[in-house]
């Protein structure tokens, strides 16, 4: 009942006029940026970021969190109209949305893939709402060896449930708590790693990798493949809209499968890319005409984009229940929280009440804004996408560097950022995962703090995180999903063996 | 070492990984030789500056090892990327290279007038007009959105400095 009148006092926070006016903003740019490439929701946030340091946390949240939505349905109209995915996770999407704009169904296509987006995220916004304030007051009474113990879990799941090769996951995620270890030691004030560099004296700021990662390496492996667009016209009119949405209910049990599916793989840190392809995998196994999948079926939009945003949007779960992101553009949020002064965690739900329920009521009302703004103005956005690569590029390019400088006003950033943008193009081509390496560097820090705090409380031994029920059972856990694919394999062997 | 694949050819993707997996132990190796210089055992107030770091480069080494021996086993002739289309990535991050590094001393604004003119005439082959409305008009609406609106400084060089902004 409590967490209903918070709710109330969130929804008049987020209703305030300037806080709906950065929302429509919030969405707004987050469409462009979905649709453009080589801008994404992770540093397209990232880059917004500094604009928001004056601006009261709650306010600058809720635009922040509204870009990312606003890129969560933007990835779908190029997938579409254009075959060409805006974002990973809408890779999925161009399986049956293209072939249906081909057909001459686009408006159909793009209807039921913005809906099914608003009905993934409003199914894990309700998520949120019920078992973020749980999860908070539970985690409240974690110790340094549990801390570190969900922090254990998180990493591993990325072992166990990415697609890449898993010792490609654990190199980049390791190359990640090295590079959060740079400069000063937050425990003992050494300096380390630094070898006489006084620019790294503050180590590496994590926006300026993803900025560079993300924005710069998506922007070279565009340049290679060269691009062409060769997409249809973008109509959406009333009619077609409501037609859609008549036929919709009919796939009530695929929208709830992707929603169930989106926010267990949002939760854990798997994202939104592998929830899309496993949901829409799951629908072509189990649909009446799931023969007829990748010719143009709506199911097989409903399918993927639903559990893309219900990933997306369960990734804030854990980044505000207990500190650690489920995405990498949750960690940019999470980033910009330390930023405004606000401690992530559990503590949140107590101290920053308003801040905490402004922001998930702000969810319910960018979603529907969103959906609202995309229903409407998809013409204008898939114009955007008309604008030459060739301008494009270069603007984005700017775009970047002048986010990269502006976190610390630094241009050796700039230069870091060219850095990691030229690794980030090598790295994605050799099947490196960037997500993983993202979160590293936000989490080394505090993942390496409780780890140490927990030795010390222990005298050194390694027996702290098996030494109650709790912290067993949640390290044990992550030794599951650690070993995951290896433990799937050996069941598959066991299975063909017995047949 | 390049192969031929149909009439293209360029670096091989094997070729490319191995020199990846090798770059990211040497880095290991260096988050190590760095922790032992801070420090590894305990100390008076527990594990030392370099206990965490040094594990943390170690299994890098150990990961990079494993890419490197599977890498080695499979050849399957794929190639990196052809090189056209690597010159292609060279002509944005040469550039790049050289934006970024004029930035401290010409200023975000020129640099970025610069860049985005070059960008668009040589390799996107615009009309003048076209570039010049471009690349003065992008820096100008960056001035007034950052600098005027959110009051974000951004770095300046000799002609702000005479422009007195």
């Amino acid at each position: 009942m409590e967490e209903l009148v918070n709710l109330f006092h969130g929804f008049a926070v987020a209703l305030q006029p300037y806080n709906m006016m950065l929302m429509i903003i919030g969405i707004t740019l987050g469409v462009i940026i979905g649709v453009l490439p080589g801008l994404g929701g992770a540093n397209g946030v990232a880059i917004l970021l500094p604009l928001t340091f004056s601006m009261p946390p709650t306010s600058a949240i809720i635009m922040l969190s509204c870009i990312y939505w606003g890129a969560l349905f933007g990835g779908a109209i190029t997938s579409i109209l254009f075959n060409i995915p805006g974002e990973p996770w809408s890779v999925a999407t161009t399986f049956d949305g293209y072939p249906m704009a081909q057909q001459g169904r686009p408006g159909e296509a793009l209807t039921a893939a913005f809906t099914s987006s608003f009905v993934g995220a409003l199914f894990a916004v309700i998520m949120i709402t019920l078992v973020a304030p749980l999860v908070a007051g539970f985690a409240l009474r974690f110790g340094p060896a549990e801390k570190f113990a969900v922090y254990f879990l998180a990493f591993c799941s990325f072992v166990g449930l990415s697609k890449e090769p898993p010792f490609k996951t654990i190199a980049a995620m390791m190359m990640g708590f090295a590079l959060a270890a740079v400069g000063l030691d937050s425990i003992t004030g050494q300096l380390r790693l630094t070898f006489g560099v006084t620019e790294l004296l503050n180590g590496f700021d994590f926006l300026i990798a993803v900025i560079g990662l993300f924005g710069i390496g998506e922007i070279l492996l565009t340049m290679e493949e060269g691009l062409a667009f060769r997409g249809g016209n973008a109509s959406i009119n009333l009619r077609v809209v409501l037609q859609t949405w008549r036929g919709l209910p009919a796939y009530w049990m695929t929208s709830l499968r992707s929603c169930l599916i989106g926010c267990w793989m949002g939760v854990t840190p798997a994202g939104a890319t592998p929830a899309s392809f496993m949901s829409y995998g799951i629908a072509k196994r189990l649909a009446r005409r799931g023969n007829n999948f990748g010719k143009g079926e709506i199911e097989g939009v409903i399918a993927p984009e639903t559990a893309a945003h219900a990933a997306g949007t369960s990734a804030l779960l854990p980044m505000l229940s207990l500190g650690v992101p489920g995405s990498p553009t949750a960690a940019v949020l999470l980033g910009g929280l330390l930023i405004w002064g606000l401690q992530p965690g559990p503590m949140l739900f107590v101290e920053q009440k308003e801040f905490v329920w402004g922001l998930i009521a702000s969810m319910y009302l960018g979603n529907l804004a969103g959906l609202i703004v995309v229903l409407t103005c998809v013409p204008i956005f898939a114009a955007i996408l008309r604008v030459p690569f060739g301008i494009i590029a270069p603007l984005i390019l700017v775009l970047c560097a002048i986010g990269a400088y502006s976190v610390h006003n630094s241009t050796f950033d700039v230069m870091l950022m060219l850095v990691f943008g030229v690794l980030g193009y090598l790295l994605k081509k050799c099947n490196y995962p960037l997500a993983p390496l993202v979160l590293a560097i936000v989490l080394g820090d505090k993942a390496e703090e409780a780890f140490r705090q927990s030795l010390l409380g222990s005298q050194g031994s390694l027996g702290v995180f098996f030494s109650n029920g709790l912290v067993s059972t949640i390290m044990a856990l992550g030794l599951v999903a650690l070993f995951w694919s290896a433990i799937q394999e050996g069941y598959s062997r066991l299975r063909t063996s017995l047949a | 070492m390049t192969e031929r694949s149909g009439s293209e050819s360029g670096p091989a993707h094997r070729t490319v990984e191995i020199g990846i997996a090798l770059l990211i132990g040497v880095f290991g190796l260096v988050v190590i030789f760095g922790s032992l210089k801070a420090g590894i055992n305990w100390g008076a107030e527990g594990p030392r500056a370099g206990f965490f770091p040094f594990y943390v480069g170690a299994v890098i080494v150990a990961a990079s090892a494993i890419n490197l021996w599977h890498t080695q086993r499979g050849n399957d002739g794929r190639l990196f990327a052809e090189w056209g289309q690597l010159r292609q990535v060279m002509s944005v991050v040469v550039p790049t290279g050289i934006y970024v590094g004029s930035m401290p001393f010409a200023g975000l604004y020129v640099a970025s007038m610069v860049f985005i003119a070059w960008f668009m005439r040589w390799l996107g082959g615009y009309r003048w007009l076209t570039v010049v409305a471009v690349a003065v008009g992008m820096p100008v609406v960056t001035y007034l959105v950052f600098e005027r609106w959110f009051l974000v400084p951004l770095p300046k060089g000799p002609l702000e400095e005479w422009l007195g902004l």
